[in-house]
């Protein structure tokens, strides 16, 4: 599989990247070596193989309770704009 | 012996006896710091001051006779763990003016334990890369050098490079690291020291930056495995924050080092000799099996047929789980932030400018692999295929104890080298990313010097949750390779 120019730009936009128009030749070749390398994956027979995601088996469940909180000023002290005890964002609302 | 010459546990009785005290021993490493890393580029961030003050809080609590397992121990920490106060940038831009509000689990443990931490070192940016030429904070000089090429820069490794080039160099006693793929051992066998990446579980990933949630593990460096061992059994235990902390008992890894190798079954996988091992790196492996032999072990040959699989497999399985983790660094709640014409513009400005090249590479796999249309092919495949990497390694333990390999490829290349297309860099890591894709044990240990005089590792596997073993074999090689060999440029 080798992606496209319009597919590259589709990818971008699903990760919320920006790219100039005159980089995206350059990563679609970029992007289109990796997979071409990744490719070889498709020889192996994977027939009847469960997949595992890893991360030592099944997750720890916890108690659904509230553990933490009532830090707002430490939360916001990173925030690159705020408004009062919000993160501040450009107008998403018309 | 210098005290920059010291380890850990020779820092520890020398301090238990008075000899010196925390603070010496902390000025000591910190004027070290300041003539080198101008050159070295090691450390991101040096809190010399805050240093000064925790040696004396250390000082002072051995006044009272309260001395933990590290107490006055200087250390470096990755930028990669949080530190409360303490900026840290993962090595990227987006992060340049991050503070955290809190300490990783690790570090609160190492402080706990009374240790020193001299400041917050360099490293590929979120930990992607092989080099530390990702570092949005400029690469990392290796204190090594090819013999006659003294102005040659050689790359420390990645993605730990300032962690192993601090230690290497003698700035530190000890680094945490963090190895998703291989970066705590591979700059280990570049620049001549110890580094263990343990079971995933047993070191919590609690305030530790996400970069593939499934693979990254924290782990420590330090110029002897006794030293690797002090530092993992402070970092290691049980921690409720982390869903994948495992609750299982940390034993004494310094005193399973010492129980010798006599019985053990050491597997040799016949794969990892395939695909034009250097003569000398081959070498330098039957040497380490010959130690091992001698020191009354048998060499068993084994077989980890989907060797080959292992690094595409990462190269879908770490990309996809990126692209998620980063999807947090959106300008809105912390981390730096671009004016866009509306939300969705300043998102993808913002992402734009602070990310680097190769993260934006992985990011843009990662989405593409997990999407639409895609994910069957991509992502589900490389989790059965991670599966079968997993079994081959659980077939191979129902015969030896422990796996011996060598760490990496080649000694440390320069910067330039390599460089030209991304898959040659993913290379590095072709021996060390089977452990993290089944999550067990690795370690890196130096045990001889290639014909242009640059350190080689040599890397043991273990058995999930048996560092025992891996600690065992590891000293084993240490005490047999009698590694003593020195970089050029060191405090």
């Amino acid at each position: 599989m080798s992606l496209d120019q319009a597919t590259v730009r589709r990818v971008a936009a699903l990760a919320r990247l920006h790219v100039e128009e005159a980089d995206v030749v350059r990563l679609q070749g970029e992007l289109n070596g990796i997979l071409g390398w990744i490719e070889q994956l498709q020889e192996v027979d994977v027939t009847g193989v469960e997949p595992i995601a890893g991360g030592g088996g099944a997750l720890r469940w916890r108690s659904d309770a509230v553990t933490d909180g009532g830090m707002a000023e430490k939360i916001l002290a990173n925030a690159p704009d705020r408004e009062g005890e919000y993160f501040g964002v450009p107008k998403v609302v018309e | 012996m210098s005290v920059m010459d010291w380890g850990i546990a020779q820092a520890r009785a020398a301090l238990a006896k008075g000899k010196v005290s925390a603070e010496e021993l902390t000025r000591a490493h910190l004027t070290a710091i300041e003539t080198l890393n101008p050159r070295l580029n090691a450390f991101i961030t040096v809190t010399g001051e805050q240093a000064i003050a925790a040696a004396r809080a250390s000082d002072t609590r051995r006044g009272r006779g309260e001395v933990g397992a590290l107490e006055g121990i200087p250390l470096a920490v990755k930028d990669l763990f949080c530190t409360a106060g303490v900026r840290t940038t993962a090595g990227s831009r987006i992060l340049a003016d991050f503070i955290p509000p809190y300490e990783s689990t690790v570090t609160a443990q190492l402080l706990r334990d009374g240790a020193v931490f001299l400041g917050k070192v360099n490293l590929d940016e979120f930990a992607m890369g092989s080099s530390n030429l990702t570092s949005a904070y400029g690469g990392v000089e290796n204190p090594w050098k090819r013999a006659g090429s003294p102005d040659v820069k050689l790359v420390p490794g990645g993605s730990s490079g300032g962690s192993a080039a601090a230690v290497a160099a003698r700035l530190v006693m000890g680094a945490t690291g963090t190895d998703t793929g291989g970066s705590i051992r591979q700059p280990a066998a570049f620049c001549g020291i110890t580094g263990i990446k343990p079971s995933y579980g047993r070191c919590s990933r609690f305030g530790v930056v996400a970069f593939a949630s499934s693979l990254d593990q924290a782990g420590a460096f330090a110029r002897s495995v006794e030293d690797c061992a002090i530092l993992l059994g402070s970092m290691s235990g049980f921690d409720p924050r982390d869903s994948t902390s495992a609750d299982v008992a940390v034993p004494d890894f310094a005193a399973a080092a010492e129980r010798g190798v006599k019985g053990l079954r050491i597997g040799v996988p016949r794969e990892y000799r395939l695909g034009g091992l250097s003569a000398e790196i081959a070498a330098l492996w039957e040497q380490g099996l010959a130690w091992l032999r001698d020191a009354g072990a048998e060499i068993v040959e084994i077989s980890l047929p989907h060797t080959k699989y292992a690094l595409p497999t990462y190269y879908i399985v770490a990309p996809a789980e990126a692209s998620s983790n980063l999807a947090r660094y959106d300008g809105v709640r912390f981390g730096s932030r671009e004016k866009g014409d509306d939300l969705r513009d300043l998102y993808e400005r913002t992402r734009a400018a602070g990310f680097g090249d190769e993260v934006k590479r992985r990011i843009m796999i990662g989405t593409y692999v997990l999407s639409a249309g895609y994910y069957d092919a991509y992502y589900l495949r490389a989790q059965k295929i991670r599966a079968l990497i997993t079994r081959d390694f659980t077939d191979a333990f129902g015969r030896v104890d422990a796996i011996v390999t060598p760490t990496t490829p080649s000694a440390a290349f320069a910067e330039g080298e390599n460089t030209d297309d991304p898959v040659t860099m993913y290379l590095n890591d072709v021996f060390t990313v089977t452990a993290n894709l089944a999550g067990l044990p690795g370690m890196s240990v130096p045990a001889g010097l290639d014909k242009q005089g640059l350190p080689l590792g040599l890397q043991v596997i273990g058995r999930n949750f048996d560092e025992e073993t891996v600690f065992a074999v590891g000293r084993a090689i240490e005490r047999a390779a009698a590694f003593s060999a020195k970089p050029a440029v060191m405090a």
